[in-house]
C-alpha cells in the first residue's frame, strides 16, 4: 500500500543531522519504505545522507511516500516527529 | 625552524568555540590524514578480498562507534545523536554500499574507492544551499577518515590514554575523538581545522572543554610539552608565554571562574538600575545560530544583525529567497521581541557579480562601502530589503541602514525602500507596514546632523567603533596608531550627548551597538546619557546587567556631568576606575574581565 502526505518542516534547524538521524531511525522500526520528496526531487528516506543532501530548511514542503504493509503507522508516526520538531524543544 | 624558538611567546588566532581559559602543557595527537594507497585490482579474487577486508573495515569502526556511544560521560549523553548520525552515515547506501560497488566496478581497492566515494558526496553537498546543512559534510569526513584509519591498520592513537593533564593539539578532532578524551586529564583543546558550527564545538561546550578552532597551523607551531594559554572566550591561543602574560591570565582565569557562577543567575533579571530605570539589553549577532545562545546569555532581542555573511559565502550573490529564509528564521525564534536587520555593510570589493569595477580602494574605510555601495546597486539593495519587510511577517523586524552621512542617504535609502514595499504589494506579498526604520549613527557628520535626521527615521544606534575611528583619525588596525583609539576621549562622550539630544527631542529611541555598549566601563557613562538600549556580544551581557542593577540612574547623571568637566581622556578614565573600583574588584589588578 502507498501512502503520500504532504508535510512543512517546522523545527528551527530545518532537517539537520539530528532530525535526518531521527526519521532513519524511526523507518527502522517499520517493513515500508519511505520516500521524501522537495520539488521534483525524491531520496531514499532510509539514508541520512540522502535527507541531508534534500537540504531542507525550516519551512520547506516534504512529501512523505510510503510504500509497505504498514505504510498508515509508519506515515502517523513520522507526521509527529515532523510536528513534535523532533524533540528539539522549544 | 618554529617560529617560537626564537623564545618569545607566538600568538595564534582562531574561532573560539566552548568558553573558558586554560593554561597547561601541548599534547599533540596525531590526527593526520592517512596515507591513501591507489591501486588496481587484476582478478575476481583480489576483488573478492577487498570487499571483504572494507565490510571488515566498516564492522571495526562500526564496532568502535557503538563503544565510544555506550562509554559516553554522563554530561554528554545529550549529544549522542551526533555518534549515532556517525553510525548512520557509515551504514548509508551512498557511503558504504557506493564504496563497496566501485571495488566490483572500477575494480579498485578499499581506500581509493572510500575516497571516492567521499568526494561525490562532498560534490552534492556543496551545492546546498543551507550554510549548516552544506557544513555536515565535516561528519562524513569524520566518518570516512575512521574507515580508512581501521583500513590501514594503524592504530587510532587512543585518546582515552592520556594521562597528564594536558592541552590536546590537533590537526582536527572528529566529534567521536572529543567525547574520548580522558576528562579527568584533558583541559581543553586547539585545532588547525573547524569552524563555528562544527558538531565538535558542541561537544567541547557540553564537556565544558574550553576550545579553539581554525587555528591553521597550531600543530605545525605547537611541540609536545609546549606550554600552552587557550582562550576560549576570544579564540586566542598563545604558545610559550611570557611569565606576564602567564600571571595576566591566571588572573583573568580566576575572575572568570567567579563571575561564571554568579553571571548564571543574573543574565535573565531584567537590566534595572537601583532606582527603578529599565534598560533593554540586547545581542548583536552575526549568524542566525547565535540567536539560541545570545538568548541564552540574556539578550533580551537582537540590537544588531550583521548581514554580510551570505553575501560573502557564496560565488553568486544570495537570492532574495535565502535572505527571507535566513533572516525569517532569526524573526521567528526571537519574537516576539525585535531584531534589528542592518543592511549590507561591506565593500563591493568582497562581493560576487557586481557590476561595478573596483580596483583596490586606498583606503577602505572611506571607500564605496555601505549604504553607498547599495545606492549605486540598487538592485542588490531592492533584493535585501524586499528579504527583510517579508521576514517581517514572520516577527518583529527592523531595518537599519549602515554609514550614513546625511539626509540624503536616508531619502535615498527610503525610496527604494518604499519601491521594495511596492513590488511586494502588486504580488500581494504580507510585509509589516508599519515597519521601523532606522539608521547607523557611526559618521561625524551624522552626529553634527542628528537633529535632522532625527526627524527622518524611527531610531538611532550609534556604531562607536566607527565613530571613534573616524572621529579621532584613527585606523585601530594600523599598530602605530591602535593604542590612540580611545571611547574615553571627551569628543566621543560629548557625541554621543549630541545624538541623544537630537534623539530625545525628535522622540525617537536610542541606542549603541558598538563595544562600547559591552564595555563595563563605559556603563556609566552610557547610564548618564540616558540611552534607551545597549547591544553588545552577548557574551557581555550578564556582567554588564550585572552592572546595571547594581548602580542608580541619579549617580551615573552625576558622573556623566563630572565626566563632561574633565579634558582629558586619561582624566575621564582614571575617574571612571576610581569610580567602578567597588563595583569591578578585578580593576585593582592589572586587566578586567571583559567576556
Amino acid at each position: 500500500m502507498e501512502l503520500i502526505k504532504e508535510f512543512r518542516i517546522v523545527n528551527n534547524l530545518g532537517l539537520h543531522a539530528r532530525a535526518a538521524a531521527k526519521i532513519v531511525k524511526l523507518g527502522s522500526q517499520y517493513k515500508s519504505k519511505l520516500f521524501l520528496r522537495k520539488n521534483d526531487q525524491e531520496v531514499d528516506g532510509s539514508s541520512i545522507l540522502s535527507i541531508l543532501t534534500l537540504s531542507c530548511p525550516k519551512g520547506t514542503e516534504v512529501q512523505a511516500r510510503i510504500v509497505g504493509d504498514d505504510s498508515v503507522i509508519f506515515m502517523e508516526a513520522l507526521g509527529e516527529l515532523i510536528e513534535q520538531k523532533f524533540g528539539e524543544g522549544k | 625552524m618554529k617560529a617560537h624558538k626564537s623564545g618569545s611567546e607566538v600568538k595564534l588566532q582562531g574561532i573560539a568555540v566552548s568558553s573558558g581559559i586554560i593554561i597547561g602543557k601541548a599534547y599533540l595527537v596525531d590526527r593526520s590524514r592517512v596515507k591513501i594507497p591507489y591501486q588496481y585490482l587484476v582478478n575476481q579474487d583480489q576483488i573478492r578480498k577487498e570487499v571483504k577486508r572494507l565490510e571488515d573495515a566498516l564492522r571495526i569502526t562500526s564496532e568502535q562507534l557503538l563503544t565510544i556511544k555506550d562509554h559516553m560521560p554522563e554530561n554528554v549523553k545529550a549529544h549522542s545523536f551526533i555518534i549515532e548520525s556517525h553510525l548512520m552515515i557509515l551504514k548509508d547506501s551512498m557511503f558504504a554500499d557506493s564504496a563497496i560497488q566501485r571495488i566490483m566496478d572500477e575494480k579498485i581497492n578499499s581506500e581509493w574507492a572510500v575516497q571516492k566515494s567521499l568526494e561525490e558526496i562532498r560534490e552534492i553537498f556543496n551545492q546546498i544551499d543551507d550554510d549548516y546543512i552544506r557544513t555536515r559534510i565535516e561528519d562524513v569526513e569524520n566518518v570516512a577518515e575512521r574507515v580508512l584509519r581501521n583500513l590501514s591498520g594503524e592504530d587510532y592513537e587512543d585518546l582515552a590514554k592520556i594521562d597528564e593533564r594536558v592541552i590536546v593539539v590537533a590537526h582536527d578532532l572528529a566529534p567521536a575523538d572529543t567525547t574520548e578524551l580522558n576528562l579527568e586529564k584533558v583541559i581543553g583543546f586547539i585545532t588547525d581545522g573547524g569552524g563555528r558550527t562544527s558538531h565538535t564545538g558542541i561537544m567541547a561546550q557540553a564537556l565544558k572543554l574550553p576550545a579553539v578552532v581554525a587555528l591553521e597551523t597550531a600543530t605545525n607551531l605547537v611541540e609536545n610539552g609546549d606550554l600552552l594559554i587557550v582562550d576560549g572566550n576570544t579564540g586566542d591561543v598563545i604558545i610559550n608565554p611570557a611569565d606576564s602574560t602567564i600571571s595576566d591570565y591566571q588572573e583573568r582565569q580566576i575572575q572568570q571562574e567567579e563571575y561564571k557562577s554568579s553571571m548564571v543567575k543574573i543574565s535573565h533579571f531584567p537590566a534595572e538600575t537601583t532606582d527603578g530605570y529599565r534598560i533593554d539589553i540586547k545581542a548583536n549577532i552575526e549568524f542566525l545560530e547565535e540567536v539560541e545562545s545570545a538568548k541564552e546569555y540574556g539578550g533580551e532581542a537582537i540590537g544588531l544583525y550583521r548581514t554580510e555573511v551570505l553575501y560573502l559565502k557564496s560565488k553568486a550573490l544570495p537570492t532574495e529567497e535565502e535572505l527571507f529564509e535566513d533572516y525569517r528564521q532569526v524573526a521567528e525564534i526571537i519574537a516576539p521581541n525585535p531584531v534589528t536587520i542592518r543592511t549590507l555593510d561591506t565593500g563591493g570589493d568582497k562581493i560576487a557579480a557586481t557590476s561595478i569595477e573596483i580596483d583596490d580602494e586606498m583606503n577602505p574605510a572611506l571607500g564605496l562601502r555601505a549604504i553607498r555601495f547599495c545606492l549605486k546597486e540598487p538592485e542588490i539593495f531592492n533584493t535585501q530589503l524586499k528579504s527583510i519587510l517579508r521576514a517581517s511577517a514572520y516577527g518583529n523586524v527592523q531595518i537599519m541602514f549602515p554609514m550614513i552621512s546625511g539626509l540624503q542617504e536616508v531619502l535615498d535609502a527610503k525610496v527604494i525602500l518604499e519601491q521594495a514595499k511596492q513590488d511586494l504589494d502588486r504580488k500581494k506579498i504580507a510585509y509589516d507596514h508599519d515597519i521601523k526604520v532606522g539608521i547607523m549613527i557611526e559618521i561625524p557628520s551624522a552626529v553634527s546632523m542628528a537633529e535632522v535626521l532625527a526627524n527622518h527615521v524611527d531610531f538611532f544606534s550609534i556604531g562607536t567603533n566607527d565613530l571613534i575611528q573616524y572621529a579621532l583619525a584613527i585606523d585601530r588596525i594600523n599598530e602605530h596608531v591602535a593604542h590612540m583609539y580611545e571611547p574615553f576621549h571627551p569628543a566621543i562622550s560629548r557625541m554621543l550627548q549630541q545624538v541623544i539630544v537630537a534623539a530625545r527631542k525628535a522622540g525617537i529611541n536610542v541606542g549603541i551597538c558598538g563595544e562600547m555598549a559591552g564595555d563595563p566601563l563605559c556603563i556609566p557613562i552610557l547610564l548618564g546619557l540616558g540611552f534607551d538600549e545597549l547591544s553588545m556580544n552577548a557574551r557581555s551581557i550578564p556582567f554588564i546587567k550585572k552592572l546595571i542593577r547594581e548602580i542608580s540612574m541619579e549617580e551615573a547623571r552625576i558622573d556623566f556631568e563630572n565626566i563632561l568637566r574633565l579634558n582629558t581622556a586619561k582624566e575621564i578614565r582614571g575617574y571612571i576606575v576610581n569610580r567602578m573600583k567597588p563595583l569591578i574588584p578585578e580593576l585593582e589588578g592589572k586587566g578586567y574581565f571583559y567576556s
